[in-house]
């Protein structure tokens, strides 16, 4: 079932046989072989693996921090923004000012950026907190005020490498309902990396499971539960352990 | 899914049935948001008060008012001992009596704006050459090869080895003195600022990347800011070394008609009038510490606000 009307068939991603090898001669690694997929607007798509399978590494690349070795990436010009585990948010600037940074680098007036700030710490219901510092904040605040500074960036594509992986459950569970919201609100594309099964059924349209060294797509699972969903409901449950079962399967290959 | 009423509402707002692009209504979902703020709330507290002002005043004061007076015993027991005849090693009692009559004078001030402008304008131009050779050795490759170690080389030297140097090149006046001051201080300043751009940490160029900030920007908004606390390390060390060597030059460079502190040090030393060369050793010594107490307060600040205290 299609919930999302803002959703199309663009591809705002698209990966062709991509292949990313570090070092060279006896010593280089193979960090993905040969990746195909795509990203559509508007769509959650999660990349799930166990170590080893490269997934940073593919994130890297679409973030154009890192050079592919074969293939082709397409992001059409495409601009995006990339989240990580750690919020690394600016200890020399408040809340707001973290938030404004890319505007500022944009060189947005002072005005308008500050506005835009205001209204992006309501979108992570941050409203209140922009003259704070960031270490006065727990880390679930700091990571949502990570995600009011990429949407700052106002990018097209939102890229996201285990934004959750350092809070706890409950933390956890509660921003995965705020992400869900927020990329509905915003019409957002995302494209996320997790190690957790449970949380890629949860968020994503889609779950791409990526074997490891090297990496390579084993299946694209549709994921169509109606949202908002819960980690903890039956149907989440049920698809995840599906999915489990061919990732231990892979793991297990590399015994 | 009973506890997702309001989102759910949200949610069955977007289907349309025909299919057409909807844009989502905000969903105003209170109940998610009094989770999220609940949540911030007791993640957040749990901060402690740590008692009144006074108190802490009393606190980090008191081992220090403890510590002089020992001191002060110590130098009277010594006194008391008659190790050393009264003339050659006054007592407490005396050094101080005349260190306020020292301190009242107009001649002692003039001597100290004489020392502290000597002190300041030898330090700023430390400031100014250490931060632009600092930045220029962490920028180019080369150029630390060159010199990097030859930084570290000059910190580690005694500055009094230059004034022989300084005098001819500069015979005697406030230039031997400044130059030595100078070459004192700005190795530490330049390896505070080396030390603080090598250790920006990864994950904030990893952002700065992201960000897409190069060249200048990279500097002004992400290198820069982020080296500061390592610069301000630096600083407070720099001045150590060039107050250390502006002493020095001061006993070993006279320049006429500059009654500086270190000069009438000598002058007090030269009439045997050991009270008065203590009270100026009491005086150097609590310029050191004023100046200190500076800097640590704005390292104190500087790590209040960026949040690396210790609670």
């Amino acid at each position: 079932m299609t919930m999302l009307s803002v959703r199309s068939d663009q591809a705002v991603v698209s990966l062709d046989s991509v292949s990313k090898q570090y070092g060279s001669g006896s010593n280089a690694l193979l960090a993905l072989d040969k990746v195909s997929l795509t990203v559509n607007k508007g769509e959650f798509v999660c990349l799930l693996g166990a170590s080893g399978c490269g997934k940073s590494t593919l994130l890297s690349l679409v973030a154009g921090l890192d050079q592919i070795s074969g293939g082709t990436l397409d992001i059409g010009g495409r601009h995006v923004s990339l989240m990580f585990q750690e919020a690394a948010l600016f200890p020399w600037l408040s809340v707001a000012g973290n938030v404004e940074l890319p505007m500022r680098l944009r060189g947005v007036s002072k005005a308008q950026r500050k506005q835009r700030a205001e209204e992006l710490l309501e979108i992570v219901r941050l409203k209140g907190f922009g003259a704070k510092r960031p270490h006065e904040l727990s880390g679930g605040m700091r990571q949502r005020v990570a995600l009011a500074r990429a949407l700052a960036q106002e990018a097209d594509i939102l890229l996201m490498d285990e934004p959750f992986g350092a809070l706890d459950a409950m933390t956890r569970d509660i921003l995965h309902d705020e992400l869900e919201r927020i990329w509905r609100e915003q019409q957002l594309t995302v494209l996320f990396v997790t190690h957790n099964v449970r949380e890629a059924v949860r968020l994503g349209d889609r779950v791409i499971l990526l074997s490891s060294r090297p990496g390579r797509v084993i299946e694209d699972f549709a994921v169509t539960h109606e949202r908002p969903r819960r980690i903890d409901s039956p149907e989440v449950a049920g698809q995840a352990a599906e999915i489990t079962d061919r990732l231990r399967a892979e793991v297990a290959r590399h015994a | 899914m009973p506890d997702y009423p309001s989102a759910r509402a949200g949610l069955e707002g977007l289907q349309d049935p025909t299919g057409v692009t909807v844009l989502p209504a905000p969903v105003t979902t209170d109940a998610a948001a009094d989770r999220v703020a609940g949540l911030d709330a007791l993640e957040r507290s749990g901060r402690t008060e740590k008692g009144s002002r006074g108190k802490r005043v009393w606190r980090s004061a008191w081992p220090k008012l403890l510590a002089i007076a020992i001191v002060l015993l110590a130098w009277q027991a010594v006194v008391w001992a008659e190790w050393k005849p009264e003339y050659v090693l006054p007592g407490p009692a005396t050094v101080f009596q005349d260190l306020g009559d020292l301190i009242t004078t107009g001649d002692f001030w003039s001597g100290v704006g004489v020392t502290m402008t000597r002190a300041a304008t030898g330090f700023a131009l430390a400031v100014l050459i250490g931060t632009v050779v600092g930045a220029a050795v962490s920028r180019f490759a080369p150029l630390r090869a060159a010199i990097g170690s030859l930084i570290t080389g000059l910190q580690t030297m005694p500055s009094i080895m230059w004034f022989p140097l300084a005098i001819l090149l500069f015979q005697l006046s406030e230039s031997a003195i400044l130059f030595v001051v100078v070459i004192g201080a700005a190795p530490s300043v330049a390896n505070g600022l080396i030390s603080g751009i090598d250790y920006v940490p990864r994950t904030w160029l990893r952002v700065g990347q992201v960000l897409g900030m190069s060249g200048f920007a990279k500097y002004r908004h992400l290198i820069l800011p982020a080296s500061l606390p390592s610069f301000i390390s630096g600083l407070k060390q720099g001045w150590a070394f060039s107050w250390r060597s502006l002493m020095a030059g001061e006993l070993l460079v006279i320049v006429p008609g500059a009654l500086s502190i270190g000069v009438r040090m000598q002058q007090a030393r030269d009439l045997s009038e050991a009270s008065l060369v203590i009270s100026f050793i009491i005086v150097v010594l609590v310029i050191g510490i004023l100046i200190d107490v500076l800097f640590n307060a704005a390292d104190n600040a500087l790590r209040k606000r960026w949040g690396l205290t210790g609670s």
